[in-house]
């Protein structure tokens, strides 16, 4: 522990709590009332490209990923062989 | 007009059932007439916390499922006319609540109180939602620490969606308790100010209550800390908390540091 670490040691650790609640909760209440949505997205994709393809419900993954600046959300659809050979 | 204030935290161990017991201690020594209801079902503190555990009977699911009438289910304090308990099953789980059950029983204690106050189980199930369905207010207890806010942030969106006043398109007065505060370590920047969770969570405060040994000693005594040491520094902030529910102007004094000198100068912390 150097000199400095040791007057600093306990200080401050409020506004980095402060801090790290204002970002977590931007994100929380952007989400608040719709922790379905990727179950909804997934639903409403996966009813969307059955009307053109016969899919697989299993094969349709929604994730969605919240980061710092900027979140995502993923889609990954697994289209049987047949249906593109024909 | 009675007024049903629900008293909620999302987290558990803030506070909830100690500031229900106090809040309710302290409205009927204001001359108010008071149930305080306790809905944590299975995990029932109430009844200990008001020194009543010895004469429960029957309970809040006995009336919600018809096995008993709601006034055989009251108890009244020893020390305060005007305040009531209806306790909570302790045999049972929160599944035993039904929604209407608990509209009932909400209806008949608009009738007989002024204020009924209900002392939410912690988290978001069903014992937690069915506390806040029919609040015409909230207390929301929150202690100056990040999960107890971020559980209060989620709890706030709950009060704002799931309950009948807000599925009519009404609101529910929500305000902040916060509780077991630390004025010497908020000053020193090792806990989170006043300011600071105000800020976050963005409700208006009706009352700070530092944190204090009263409180133990008054829970250890079965007695509400409103009734136990009212010169107290808790029983004091619950005291002016209780004057602002009923709608008094009473300034906000957030606790200050209490150091001497050569404390100051060593940053020891002294039992205010």
């Amino acid at each position: 522990m150097s000199f400095l670490n040791f007057f600093n040691r306990n200080r401050s650790s409020a506004p980095v709590a402060r801090e790290r609640l204002q970002v977590l909760l931007a994100h929380e209440r952007a989400f608040s009332g719709r922790t379905d949505l990727a179950e909804r997205l997934q639903k409403e994709i996966l009813a969307a490209i059955a009307k053109h393809i016969p899919i697989d419900g299993d094969k349709v993954v929604v994730r969605l990923d919240r980061g710092d600046q900027v979140s995502t959300l993923e889609i990954d659809i697994e289209v049987p062989e047949q249906v593109l050979a024909r | 007009m009675s007024k049903v204030v629900v008293v909620t935290s999302g987290k558990g161990g803030v506070g909830k059932t100690t500031s229900s017991a106090a809040l309710g201690a302290a409205l009927a020594q204001a001359g108010q007439s008071v149930v305080v209801v306790d809905f944590d079902v299975g995990l029932r503190n109430l009844d200990l916390v008001m020194g009543a555990e010895r004469r429960v009977v029957f309970d809040l699911v006995n009336v919600v499922q018809g096995d008993a009438k709601l006034p055989q289910a009251l108890i009244k304090d020893k020390r305060l006319e005007t305040l009531w308990l209806l306790p909570a099953s302790q045999t049972r789980d929160k599944e035993a609540l039904t929604e209407e059950g608990v509209e009932k029983v909400m209806d008949g204690l608009r009738a007989r109180f002024d204020w009924i106050i209900c002392d939410s189980p912690a988290g978001i199930e069903k014992g937690a939602t069915l506390a806040m369905r029919f609040a015409d207010q909230a207390v929301v207890v929150t202690n100056p620490e990040v999960s107890s806010v971020r559980d209060s942030d989620r709890i706030i969106g709950l009060l704002d969606s799931k309950t009948r006043r807000a599925e009519g398109g009404e609101k529910v007065d929500k305000q902040l308790l916060l509780t077991r505060y630390d004025p010497v370590r908020a000053a020193r920047g090792e806990m989170m100010k006043v300011e600071d969770v105000l800020e976050i969570l963005a409700i208006p405060l009706l009352g700070i209550v530092q944190e204090s040994p009263d409180v133990l000693t008054a829970s250890n005594l079965g007695c509400p800390v409103t009734l136990h040491n009212p010169a107290s520094a808790p029983a004091r902030a619950y005291a002016d908390a209780a004057r602002r529910l009923m709608g008094e102007e009473v300034t906000m004094t957030t606790p200050r540091e209490k150091r001497g000198f050569l404390e100051r100068l060593f940053g020891r912390k002294v039992a205010a």
